[in-house]
């Protein structure tokens, strides 16, 4: 049996893979979910092997959900997101299904897994996609997840980032969370104008930052309003200097 | 008219002045004046009608002007020699020339000078009228595209609906079918109409609900109150439901489980009150305070409008935002 979840937030878009899924015995539909946090539970649970997925889901969004998986499955994207979006992820996804879609589309998209499914055990690198995904929306924040909580950072309350490895360290003021992404995401992906990426290992909200003191020859550091004393590079010292108008 | 009628009235001022000084009898000083008037009054008008085309500048406008005179005076003195038949006339003409050209010169400077503000004027308000009606034209346009602004998301997961129903429920998907065809049609409906009853408003805005809720099922809660009084007031048509889709994509979009969204219309101080209550969630949405939430474009069609900034406000309190609408009523 193929293990199937599906993940919509709407009942009649959920009902509609139901139904045509039913020319399939093979695929057997584990659970429909609600929404991304039923999703992260429902993946961690039955382990499936394939997931259709909508984009605009209350809470968190498709891309957002797959970002809480550590080892995403297969995703067959079902969406009314325009091209722009679809040419994104074209590259990675198993198919996207454009709402709304015939039964000759998504049993394309079927043959498509299937395919894939044979030939080789490895499966598509589905999390690279949210890097090149980027909604309006999404910019505003960031989701982490924290033991079986998943949490939303709005990008405002982050005062900085720290590398950790393979992941970053994210830091509010009150609390720090760990996200598997690199630097440079996080660089290409915060608003130039209010995060600087001051150090190989930092990137600093600007918004915090209340001084700028030597610490030794030719090297600076950036005081934070809480206190934290973030280390400034060479390059960085003189970016931030530009961002700042200085 | 006002043309001839100055230059009647000159002429007897002439006539007065040359027989009362004893300078000419009666007869005489009337044909000099006559003709005087006569060839002054048509030099004046081909300036007059020189300048409706052509504005030259103050050098060349000097040198067409001391041009025009001199062959007016000289036209003068041709014609009066050949009509007036007293014998000291001639004398007196040679001697008066000097005056007479002055004379002519003025005049037609005089004339040249009003008639070229005149026609300078009326440029300007040809420019200006044609701004205002370009402005206008722009503001129509603006706002018809404004209020056309449909989310071809809302269309698309309406039809993905519909495709779903079709195959269990086939009667309720021929009802949405009907819901979604009489919206449409609402939507692209002729402008004529600015401004619609809250009745009118509000059928509309049922119908997009009822399609909301086919879609969103048993999530999707909402409640209309409204005083008696506001029944027969107006409001720009559709407008309601932008607003209506953004507390919708808040209000599902950011929390999970059942939620309502309420309307209140009331009525105060001549206007029409309506305010928009939708949940949201503090924590990870951060709602801006005067318009945030994408409602820039109902904030612009009103400031289009009624020329005035602070008709759209939310607030929030708690985890209910709020969008409040005020819309002044026609006297």
């Amino acid at each position: 049996m193929i293990k199937v979840l599906i993940i919509d937030d709407e009942p009649l878009a959920q009902s509609i893979v139901t139904e045509y899924l039913q020319a399939y015995p093979q695929f057997e539909i584990a659970q429909t979910c609600n929404d991304g946090f039923e999703g992260v539970k429902a993946v961690a649970h039955h382990k499936p092997d394939l997931i259709f997925l909508d984009i605009q889901m209350p809470k968190i969004n498709g891309f957002e959900m797959l970002e809480l998986i550590e080892q995403p499955p297969a995703v067959i994207f079902t969406t009314a997101f325009d091209e722009y979006a679809i040419k994104a992820f074209e590259a990675h996804a198993i198919d996207y299904l454009l709402k709304p879609f015939s039964k000759e589309r998504f049993d394309k998209a079927i043959q498509k897994w299937l395919l894939q499914n044979e030939h080789s055990q490895i499966r598509p690198q589905v999390s690279v996609l949210n890097q090149e995904i980027r909604q309006p929306e999404e910019r505003n924040r960031i989701v982490v997840k924290e033991g079986n909580n998943i949490k939303i950072i709005p990008i405002h309350d982050i005062i900085y980032i720290e590398a950790y490895d393979d992941y970053v360290k994210i830091f509010t003021q009150k609390e720090m969370f760990l996200k598997k992404k690199t630097m440079s995401f996080y660089e290409q992906n915060l608003n130039p104008s209010q995060f600087v990426r001051v150090h190989r290992s930092f990137i600093m909200a600007i918004q915090q930052l209340t001084k700028i003191e030597p610490a030794e020859k030719d090297t600076y550091v950036g005081l934070l309003k809480n206190g934290t004393r973030i280390p400034l590079s060479k390059s960085g010292y003189l970016k931030l200097k530009t961002v700042l108008g200085i | 008219m006002i043309y001839i009628a100055w230059w009647i009235i000159w002429m007897v001022v002439q006539t007065f002045v040359l027989y009362n000084t004893g300078l000419l009898d009666l007869e005489s000083a009337t044909i000099d004046a006559a003709v005087t008037t006569v060839i002054l009054g048509l030099g004046g008008y081909v300036m007059i009608s020189s300048l409706r085309f052509y504005r030259p500048r103050q050098v060349m406008q000097l040198v067409w002007s001391v041009g025009l005179s001199l062959v007016c005076i000289l036209l003068i003195r041709w014609v009066a020699l050949q009509v007036v038949s007293e014998t000291a006339y001639p004398e007196f003409l040679e001697k008066t020339m000097i005056i007479r050209g002055l004379f002519s010169w003025l005049m037609i400077s005089i004339i040249a000078i009003v008639s070229w503000i005149w026609f300078y004027l009326r440029e300007q308000q040809e420019i200006e009228d044609r701004k205002l009606s370009m402005e206008k034209l722009a503001r129509e346009a603006e706002l018809s595209s404004l209020r056309q602004q449909l989310q071809p998301h809302f269309l698309f997961n309406s039809l993905n609906s519909i495709s779903a129903l079709v195959g269990t429920k086939p009667e309720l998907a021929r009802k949405m079918i009907q819901e979604l065809s009489e919206f449409l049609r609402g939507t692209i409906r002729k402008d004529d109409q600015l401004h619609v009853s809250l009745e009118e408003e509000l059928n509309h805005l049922n119908l997009y609900l009822e399609i909301e809720k086919v879609r969103f099922g048993h999530r999707l809660k909402t409640e209309i109150i409204r005083e008696e009084s506001t029944k027969r007031m107006v409001l720009p048509s559709l407008l309601l439901q932008p607003l209506f889709e953004n507390s919708i994509k808040f209000g599902l979009y950011d929390t999970i489980g059942e939620i309502t969204i309420r309307l209140k219309a009331t009525a105060a101080d001549n206007h029409l009150c309506i305010s928009i209550e939708n949940p949201f969630d503090p924590e990870t949405s951060q709602p801006k305070s005067g318009t945030g939430f994408g409602l820039t474009s109902v904030q612009r069609r009103l400031y289009l409008l009624y020329n005035r900034s602070d008709l759209l406000t939310t607030r929030h309190s708690g985890s209910i935002f709020t969008t409040e609408l005020k819309i002044p009523q026609p006297v």
